[in-house]
């Protein structure tokens, strides 16, 4: 059953005497209950803003959002801030990339987990409280009456994102977004974080949305991965059937440009993609991967590129490339968009 | 924006020529250019200059001499001329001309603001450098030394200083850049200290680069952008404590000398008479701290690299 | 013959309290007794998570942190002997690169300042025109165009700034360049570019590096052997082939089974080892084996009193060394994994991040200021 449905997203930001930006453009998905999505992407692909756009987090001075997002049948993107906020914290929770900046400093872990039940769940405070140390116990934090009465500072990075992931899911919350909440994390803490997430999504069957810039966090926790470039989705598909079958150019040279830890025996250079992201082109006026793609030929220019279906109506596997890795079809027409 | 067009010359954005032609900008350019599109700063920066060009040719804008009694006949007690073609800003109980005072007056104000700007942020500037390029114990000992010159209360100290040196301008000088010199310290050291850290620092140091060469070529120029808005925001507060001295009798011994704080004093007698000749002065002390200030704030948002893209 | 050794170096940073006068109440054992000798030529990967001291050790090694115990010779001659004057002169020989390649180049210095001021600072002959000369080739040498030499670093990209980092530290023609996380601030995409472009670069001119990072992957592919640090001290070192094949140290053990590896068949098959808890306090690290606390394979003898010494296992690889009690019984599976329970790992928490540890480095001292909170100084983050 569709839990999240995404369609059409977009996100314009205007500032005055400058060239609106366009962050996140067209982007399409669904979330379904007890599954997790990964959106991947580098810094500037628009994964982050598009959770904010999805959250309705997004400051409403500069920034025009478009397409709708529908939890459960409610649509997210007609409500206005008040029924928003109530959404926000039961319906939707999040957890971010720094636990420190996230949590108030000067309150302790226990007065802000007890704030979100009394607000959101309703409870009285004294179960509250009980609750709070329930969770405490769920996220994997030992001694938590006693981690209750301390302040975020006092406890580690790993520990403080337990303790943000305890106050995300405080609410039973039906969807969860997940922005980079490991990369500030040293690896086995991340291992630790991960696999609480794992759990937790198994156990509750909230749906799950995990943004990240790391292919391995997304092959290890998602069901389906989304990968964002310049804005927009270029690639969609079942998280095993991407790895097995990378078929925009760019998703294909990621992947060959990540060293593995478990490659025998490496090759002496590593694959690249040449240039940088701030080498692109607007997507109406062509595909924005093709100034550093191997495979780009004339026709990727003219016009935003096509997408092209690589899978199944049961299992699709959409492309946003005229020439996708794999499909060696010579170039005709029909194939591309005016 | 970026040197990337040049690299891979890319087809969408600005043809690759055009981004290489165009000038190299520097750090301080690209402030500038913002703060010309702040309206804050551009008003500031208007009356600064208003302020700074009447302050230089006061002999030539003003209509007659400050120290000019020639009208006491027009004035009877409680009763003095209001604004008129002649004198437009009326006449002061002792016949002179209250617009050409005011326009003289601008250049005591603006004359004592940099000096003792000047005397405190180098004063400052000095003990910064000191603590916060050697650290340890030299820091140690200036800062104990500036947390000391800290707790004496400014005005307190100026009475003292006037007292010292007799009422003097350069008394009231001496008393301001005093109370601006651990400021500029504490400041300094302090942003100093911050950038001592800094990576570029250590990549100095890994570099063979002495001591010297990166507290004076890294540290200072990277450490010095608030102690410029710091300036800028002092010559306003230099003014508005000259005034203040003024106010308070601690100004040159001269009572006929045009000042603005002075003029508040004189006029404290005549404030239910006639109350512009206080106004008139007060006004000028706003507008020129007031555009100090302006420039000052917005400086401290065109040099943040927060506000930087 | 090695380029570089290092002989039981330590970096003890005192901990102080007290506001006026102030007294050391205790010491960050940041690095704790580590040995190495680095081969000319090669490639030599330090891992280890945020406050093992990694960083520490790079910047003990080229002296920019004094070490407080311990021996450094470079190329024959023990540095830690010479004067403050002598040493600018040896720090010719090794150059480091960081890992924030904005943070590590003044913002107000043109390229061409950047890259002509270390020449000017050694006095190497050439003059204006020599120097110019020497900037195109660098410039030349790690992919950037001539025309940048104008340009400010706010006006680059991550990578090309990390360019411009790597052109600064070969500047002076060194021997040795420390790499402090060479490609964590940059992109995915980006990040191969400046790996293969250090891996072109040492060919060329023969460079010997010592590549910090916590990317195990990374340094997997740069690397010919491979050290990884636990809370000061080394725990297993070998060639990096026969590491990654077969890890001996608990500790890694568990790092390797949690980085995640871009592929869901081998993320869905292999067994991870969780760790419990967090990294403890190195103002205040275990006793004996600094890993027993977290340790899943720990006995009930020797693993708390004794601090195991890195020691050769010539059985299992040349090279390989490891500093564990019990590494050959693991290897042959007498002794078996047990769980360790969080609350016994919670008894030293390290409440501040530990990476201020690496954060107070520059600082020669890390300083708690009004009294002692638990772990770590606070980071200047």
């Amino acid at each position: 059953m569709t839990l999240l449905e995404v369609r059409d997203l977009s996100v314009t930001f205007t500032r005055s005497g400058q060239q609106p930006v366009r962050a996140v453009d067209g982007v399409t998905f669904d979330v379904a209950a007890g599954q997790s999505v990964g959106i991947v992407g580098e810094s500037g692909s628009g994964k982050s803003v598009t959770s904010l756009a999805v959250m309705g987090l997004l400051p409403s001075r500069g920034v025009s959002v478009g397409g709708t997002v529908t939890l459960d049948g409610n649509e997210l993107t007609s409500m206005d801030q008040r029924e928003l906020r109530d959404v926000r914290g039961r319906d939707v929770a999040m957890i971010f990339q720094d636990p420190m900046t996230s949590l108030n400093p000067v309150v302790t872990n226990g007065k802000q987990l007890v704030e979100v039940l009394t607000r959101h769940a309703g409870l009285s405070k004294g179960e509250a409280k009980t609750e709070a140390e329930q969770l405490l116990r769920r996220v994997g934090i030992p001694d938590p009456v006693r981690r209750l009465g301390e302040y975020p500072h006092q406890l580690s990075g790993g520990m403080r994102q337990r303790v943000m992931i305890a106050i995300a899911i405080a609410c039973r919350p039906k969807l969860l977004i997940a922005d980079e909440p490991t990369t500030a994390l040293d690896v086995t803490i991340q291992a630790q974080i991960l696999d609480l997430l794992r759990t937790l999504v198994a156990e509750s069957g909230c749906g799950m949305i995990m943004i990240t810039h790391d292919l391995g966090v997304v092959a290890g926790l998602c069901d389906d991965v989304h990968v964002m470039y310049s804005g927009r989705i270029v690639e969609s598909a079942g998280t095993k059937d991407l790895f097995a079958r990378p078929s925009h150019p760019y998703t294909d040279g990621l992947l060959q440009s990540i060293p593995r830890i478990d490659d025998d025996d490496p090759a002496d250079l590593l694959h690249t993609i040449p240039g940088s992201a701030r080498d692109t082109v607007a997507w109406d006026r062509g595909c924005a991967f093709q100034p550093r793609c191997e495979r780009a030929v004339a026709e990727c220019l003219s016009g935003p590129p096509a997408v092209t279906e690589l899978g199944t109506p049961i299992v699709p596997h959409p492309v946003r490339c005229l020439r996708p890795v794999g499909e060696d079809v010579s170039l005709h027409e029909g194939n591309v968009a005016r | 924006m970026s040197v990337n067009e040049v690299v891979a010359g890319e087809p969408g954005g600005p043809a690759p020529a055009e981004a290489a032609a165009r000038p190299p900008s520097s750090l301080g350019r690209e402030a500038l250019r913002r703060l010309v599109r702040n309206p804050m700063a551009v008003v500031g920066m208007v009356l600064i200059a208003v302020f700074v060009l009447v302050a230089v040719f006061a002999p030539l804008i003003a209509p007659y001499s400050p120290t000019d009694n020639s009208w006491l006949d027009q004035v009877r007690p409680g009763q003095y001329p209001g604004p008129s073609a002649e004198h437009w800003l009326g006449i002061d109980p002792l016949g002179r001309d209250v617009f050409s005072r005011i326009i003289y007056g601008a250049r005591q104000s603006l004359l004592i603001g940099v000096v003792a700007l000047a005397l405190g942020a180098v004063a400052g500037i000095a003990l910064g450098v000191l603590a916060g390029a050697f650290g340890g114990w030299v820091d140690t000992t200036v800062m104990r030394f500036v947390d000391i010159m800290l707790s004496v209360p400014g005005l307190l100290f100026a009475i003292a200083v006037a007292a010292m040196l007799g009422q003097s301008l350069t008394s009231v000088m001496i008393a301001i850049a005093v109370v601006n010199v651990p400021i500029f310290a504490r400041l300094l050291r302090g942003e100093m200290l911050g950038q001592r850290g800094a990576d570029y620092v250590l990549a100095a140091r890994s570099l063979g680069i002495s001591r010297s060469a990166i507290v004076f070529r890294h540290v200072l120029p990277n450490s010095f952008t608030p102690v410029i808005v710091q300036g800028t925001l002092t010559l306003a507060l230099a003014i508005v404590e000259a005034a203040g001295l003024a106010f308070l009798g601690l100004s040159g011994s001269d009572p006929s000398a045009p000042e603005w704080g002075r003029m508040l004093t004189d006029a404290q007698d005549t404030l239910t008479s006639a109350p512009m000749l206080a106004i008139y002065p007060g006004l000028a002390i706003v507008l020129a701290a007031l555009g100090f200030t302006l420039v000052g704030e917005s400086l401290r948002e065109a040099l943040d690299p927060k506000f930087r893209r | 013959m090695s380029l570089l050794e290092v002989r039981d170096l330590e970096v003890h940073f005192p901990i102080k309290a007290g506001t006026l006068f102030q007294r050391t109440v205790g010491a960050v054992k940041a690095v704790d007794g580590v040995d190495l000798d680095i081969e000319a030529g090669t490639t030599f990967g330090l891992v280890g998570e945020s406050g093992c001291g990694k960083s520490t050790l790079g910047r003990a090694i080229m002296r920019l942190i004094e070490p407080t115990k311990g021996s450094v010779t470079l190329d024959g001659q023990d540095i830690l002997a010479l004067s403050e004057r002598r040493m600018r002169a040896v720090r010719r020989q090794f150059q480091m690169v960081f890992q924030d390649p904005m943070a590590s180049l003044d913002p107000r210095q043109s390229v061409e300042s950047l890259l002509t001021e270390p020449l000017r600072a050694h006095k190497i002959p050439g003059g204006a025109a020599g120097h110019a000369k020497r900037i195109r080739e660098l410039l030349d040498v790690v992919g950037l165009p001539e025309s940048v030499v104008n340009r400010y670093p706010h006006e680059f990209s991550g990578g090309q700034r990390q360019r411009l980092g790597i052109a600064r530290a070969l500047v002076l023609n060194p021997a040795l360049i420390i790499a402090d996380e060479p490609v964590s601030a940059l992109d995915v995409s980006i990040q191969a570019q400046v790996i293969n472009l250090l891996k072109e670069l040492q060919e060329r001119f023969s460079l010997t590096y010592v590549v910090i990072a916590h990317d195990l992957a990374v340094v997997r592919h740069i690397s010919k052997t491979v050290a990884v640090m636990y809370l000061g001290g080394i725990v297993e070192q070998a060639p990096a082939a026969d590491l990654y094949r077969q890890p001996l140290h608990p500790y890694t053990k568990a790092l390797m089974s949690a980085v995640p590896v871009p592929d869901p068949n081998v993320e869905g098959s292999r067994s991870r080892i969780l760790l419990q808890g967090d990294l403890p306090s190195p103002a205040n690290p275990p006793t004996g084996c600094r890993f027993h606390t977290r340790c899943p394979w720990k006995q009930a003898t020797k693993c708390d009193t004794e601090r195991p010494a890195l020691r050769e296992l010539p059985l299992v690889a040349p090279g390989h060394k490891v500093a564990c009690h019990f590494a050959e019984d693991i290897l042959s599976g007498t002794i078996t994994p047990h769980e360790v329970k969080p609350e016994e790992v919670a008894l030293t928490p390290a409440a501040d991040d530990t990476s201020g540890i690496e954060a107070a480095a520059d600082a020669t001292e890390a300083h708690v200021a009004g009294g002692l909170t638990p772990g770590g100084p606070p980071g200047a983050h």
